[in-house]
């Protein structure tokens, strides 16, 4: 039987002990009409060796391709060291850090990952993970509208450049507190800080930048910060991790810097394995931290004295709050952060600033390639690790025969944002080398209808 | 005792062992100075070696399932097996874009398409989304999914949920995300939902009722039928937790239980990892009355190819919950565990779950161990309640739970649910021995006897383990969330 260790023997010496005949007589509690008799609509099991080879087949069925393909997900070096130490079964199978003497491991952990991640945003503190940047995002508008000094506003200011998926998860989830997100007014591929004159800032909670936005363009956030500021708005960061390498943190934006960061932490050693599992990144000010979801963890002392960490902050939480909690939030990405823990540890600072250039330099790269062909141009600049270019063709059918030549090519920007026209965003990793920028160039060239480069 | 210095403790400045990032900064000399960082972050230096040891000693701090009993009750502790993993990890698994043409695909899509159609048979419901990224996800899901088919029908005014005082914690935080009251009713002294309090508290507010089933006391809600007539009758829906559903699997089905919807655990019931706190998947199933408004992204079948289907497929959807598709690594665990386990599986799974909880229950009360619901049938898990012990010697729940800490088990989930005083609530899972159940049967006895004979003594449980008790005062009050000494760390 799989993973049931009861020999017969066993399993009569306990159906004695406990005093039925069988099995069966233990579910005589069920009343009989709710009873059945097993699953007829699932197969019977399977040998470990025919699993491995019908999932074997299936991954193998798959389509791998050159991928300049980022919007939101992102193909970076991952240590091997990452995964073997993460999925080690103490970190692996452990349950969330409750007992805190049985879990040192976990939660001395989580407190180096706060940590590490506090300082990449240049805020005071961080939360040990939300599911992933989507929600993070979500959260952080709820946060913000409980903290708000314009007590009364349900309403959160967003940047039109922000993940469109990430925008559409976060309507989903704020739709039953009422909370509505009103887009800014954008030009130039970002946000236009001369349209803010005409915003009533008393009706909003706070308000939100994407830092790169989605279109990898450059938010003048220490203008659009001082701002909300002014008009007692909070500042909600949506940061990439990577970039922060590289780009000012949230805490440094504007005189104040901003007040709380969030995003998507799949680019610190999570691989794309599609679309999840990933997790969310949460950071705030301290005076925030009651207004914080998810779980914390501390540093105190031991009744000898010595050093240990211990959840804290849980009268926040479902499981003491129930309903007054700050988010049903339970069960986190614990594995994820884990790992992204390693990965943060392998790079260093030095490390990820230079695979943050890298990015840059690269996609700088691939721009100045494939706006060799004719009619390719770029759209905006400056740009960190992704860039708008626009097509001579319509993009889908740019992609698909891209595609078919084994190119993910980028994302079609058309459904999303109209005004843009025939729009494409690509990306290039530090991974994409000069002769994957030239393939993508040459495919690119010789579609038809593309003009070929000189 | 083991322990181990902060990995920022362990950092030099200027140390460089790594060969992950690229041997030179690359020019960004195009950047304008405005946009650039001025400080490093304060990310430890270290080399692989420090960093490899260092993660690996940390690893040897936690108990976990790999290493020891823990019988976790609420979490279904089983082994997760190590082929799930494996294979969940294959590159052409990973190497996946989440926004890739789904031809590039169909090798995920199908194994997701097939997962739904498995967990459509063990909840007996007609539409699967597996898009929720944890339970409480599952349980936003499904309550939004109750809120809009109420809508839909031009029902404005049904904005309450009924929740039991026994439900986690999740359920009424919950029913607050998605802009409802909760209304908590009480439980019976024999451990089922009080039906007259429920009759009170329906009514044309009611949006629905979230119930647990086998309920977090460890028993069977017998009543559940009439609980769902209840229910229905004043025009509510009915929400079934799928937290417990290891203690039926094939044995009973939600659907037929007079569910609408439910949401399951995977992490729990289909064995993918608790990763020290996630990532779990928290599943929703339907019956055909919510299925149009089921979460996206959802897999469906199109000209023979399996495609991701979306809002231009699903008009009536509450939405996406995610960026992407939810923890899809962890669907492919839950589907490998599936496929290996086949019916008859499923059915020990929850048979020999079943065994072990009313085996330990029964060993338990022989020697004195108060059982909390003793003439009920323990279901996948059962409670013991110290209150007695408590009062005539002064240990506590929390004594015993350390104390099983330094003879080598986890302790079981404690001073949950809230009802009963002083209680453990205790889960041993099909997939431990006999001999590890009668080895915590004598741990516990060993403790009660020396709760008897020197209190002192057990209270200065833990003893064995990295830390002994912790000071949770000092850690909410003087909060330390960061490690503040960054000095040498930034260069």
């Amino acid at each position: 039987m799989p993973f049931i260790p009861h020999t017969d023997e066993d399993l009569a010496a306990m159906l004695q002990v406990i005093g039925v005949a069988g099995i069966d007589e233990l579910f005589d509690e069920i009343p009989a009409a709710l009873r059945v008799n097993g699953l007829p609509a699932v197969l019977p099991g399977m040998s470990e060796a025919a699993v491995v080879r019908l999932m074997s087949g299936r991954a193998a069925r798959n389509v791998d391709s050159l991928c300049f393909l980022g919007a939101g997900a992102y193909e970076h070096h991952i240590p091997a060291a990452v995964w073997e130490l993460a999925t080690r079964g103490e970190f692996y199978s452990a349950y969330t850090p409750y007992q805190a003497e049985a879990s040192q491991g976990t939660l001395q952990l989580i407190y180096e990952y706060q940590s590490m991640l506090a300082g990449l945003v240049d805020l005071d503190v961080s939360n040990a993970s939300l599911y992933d940047g989507a929600t993070a995002f979500a959260e952080a508008c709820l946060m913000a509208v409980r903290a708000s000094r314009n007590r009364n506003s349900r309403r959160v200011l967003v940047a039109r450049y922000l993940h469109p998926l990430w925008r559409r998860a976060a309507e989903a989830l704020l739709r039953g507190q009422a909370v509505e997100l009103v887009e800014l007014p954008a030009a130039d591929g970002r946000t236009d800080p001369g349209a803010l004159a005409n915003i009533d800032a008393r009706d909003f909670a706070a308000v939100c930048l994407p830092w790169p936005n989605f279109l990898g363009g450059l938010e003048p956030v220490d203008e659009l910060t001082d701002w909300a500021h002014s008009h007692d708005l909070l500042v909600i960061a949506v940061c990439n991790p990577v970039a922060l390498g590289l780009l000012k943190p949230p805490g440094k934006w504007g005189a104040q810097g901003a007040d709380i960061a969030c995003g998507e932490g799949q680019p610190l050693g999570i691989p794309l394995a599609p679309g999840g599992p990933y997790f969310g990144f949460m950071a705030c000010r301290q005076a925030l931290v009651r207004q914080m979801p998810g779980r914390i963890v501390g540093q105190t002392l031991d009744i000898e004295g010595r050093r240990g960490f211990t959840l804290t902050l849980q009268a926040r939480e479902q499981h003491i709050r129930r309903s007054k909690a700050t988010s049903n939030i339970c069960t986190n990405q614990g594995l994820m952060v884990t790992a992204a823990t390693i990965h943060l540890c392998l790079l260093g600072s030095e490390g990820l600033r230079r695979v943050a250039a890298q990015c840059h330099a690269n996609t700088r790269s691939l721009v100045a390639a494939l706006t060799s062909i004719d009619g390719v141009e770029l759209r905006f600049a400056p740009f960190f690790h992704e860039a708008v270019l626009i097509l001579p063709q319509p993009v889908a059918t740019v992609l698909a025969g891209l595609a078919a030549s084994g190119i993910l090519g980028g994302y079609d920007l058309g459904a999303d944002f109209p005004e843009l026209g025939r729009a494409l965003l690509v990306c290039a990793t530090e991974l994409r080398t000069a002769e994957d920028i030239e393939a993508y160039r040459r495919t690119l060239a010789g579609l038809p209808g593309m003009a070929v480069a000189a | 005792m083991k322990r181990e210095d902060l990995i920022f403790e362990q950092s030099r400045p200027g140390r460089r062992a790594s060969t992950h990032a690229p041997a030179t900064l690359a020019a960004i000399d195009d950047l304008p100075a405005g946009v650039l960082r001025q400080t490093p972050p304060p990310l430890p230096e270290v080399s692989e070696l420090q960093v490899v040891r260092h993660f690996t000693r940390l690893s040897q701090l936690n108990f976990s399932i790999d290493t020891h009993f823990y019988p976790l009750g609420s979490c279904t502790m089983k082994y997760n097996p190590r082929v799930s993993n494996t294979l969940a990890m294959l590159p052409g698994f990973l190497a996946r874009h989440p926004l890739e043409p789904d031809s590039h695909a169909q090798g995920v899509l199908e194994s997701l398409f097939e997962l739904q159609e498995l967990l459509k048979a063990v909840t007996g419901m007609s539409g699967v989304s597996l898009t929720p990224m944890a339970g409480a996800q599952g349980e936003f899901a499904g309550i939004a999914m109750i809120r809009a088919w109420h809508l839909a029908r031009g029902d404005t005014q049904r904005t309450q949920i009924i929740v039991p005082d026994a439900a986690h914690g999740t359920n009424p935080a919950t029913a607050s995300m998605c802009g409802c009251e909760a209304i908590e009713i009480p439980t019976g002294p024999d451990g089922d939902v009080d039906l007259d309090a429920l009759r009170r508290a329906v009514g044309p507010k009611t949006a629905g009722i979230m119930l647990t089933n086998p309920s977090t006391l460890g028993v069977f809600e017998r009543r559940i039928s009439e609980i769902a007539e209840i229910v229905h009758a004043a025009g509510g829906l009915l929400y079934y937790d799928g937290a417990n559903l290891n203690a039926i699997l094939g044995r009973a089905l939600p659907a037929g239980m007079g569910f609408d919807v439910v949401h399951i655990n995977l992490h729990k019931t289909f064995s993918t990892p608790h990763g020290g706190g996630g990532p779990g998947a928290g599943i929703v199933a339907v019956n055909q009355r919510l299925e149009p408004f089921l979460p996206i992204p959802m897999v469906g079948k199109r000209d023979g190819a399996y495609v991701w289907l979306t809002e231009a497929d699903r008009p009536q959807t509450i939405g996406r919950l995610s960026g992407f598709m939810g923890n899809t690594g962890i669907l492919l665990r839950a589907y490998v565990y599936m496929r290996l386990l086949g019916a008859e599986g499923m059915r020990r799974v929850s048979g020999y779950a079943t065994l072990n909880a009313n085996y330990l229950s029964t060993r338990l009360a022989a020697p004195g161990f108060a059982i909390a619901y003793p003439r009920r049938r323990a279901s996948h898990e059962f409670i013991i309640s110290l209150k007695d012990i408590a009062r005539d010697t002064g240990a506590t729940a929390m004594d015993f739970a350390k104390a099983l800490l330094d003879r080598g088990f986890h302790a079981p989930t404690t001073y949950f649910p809230l009802l009963v005083p002083e209680c453990l609530l205790i889960e041993p899972t099909e997939t431990e021995t006999r001999q590890e159940l009668d080895a915590f049967v004598q741990a516990l006895c060993a403790i009660r006897d020396l709760a008897i004979s020197d209190v002192g003594e057990l209270k200065r449980a833990p003893q064995t383990t990295p830390v002994r008790r912790l000071d949770d005062v000092r850690a909410a009050r003087q909060l330390d969330l960061v490690w503040q000494n960054r000095a040498g760390t930034a260069n």
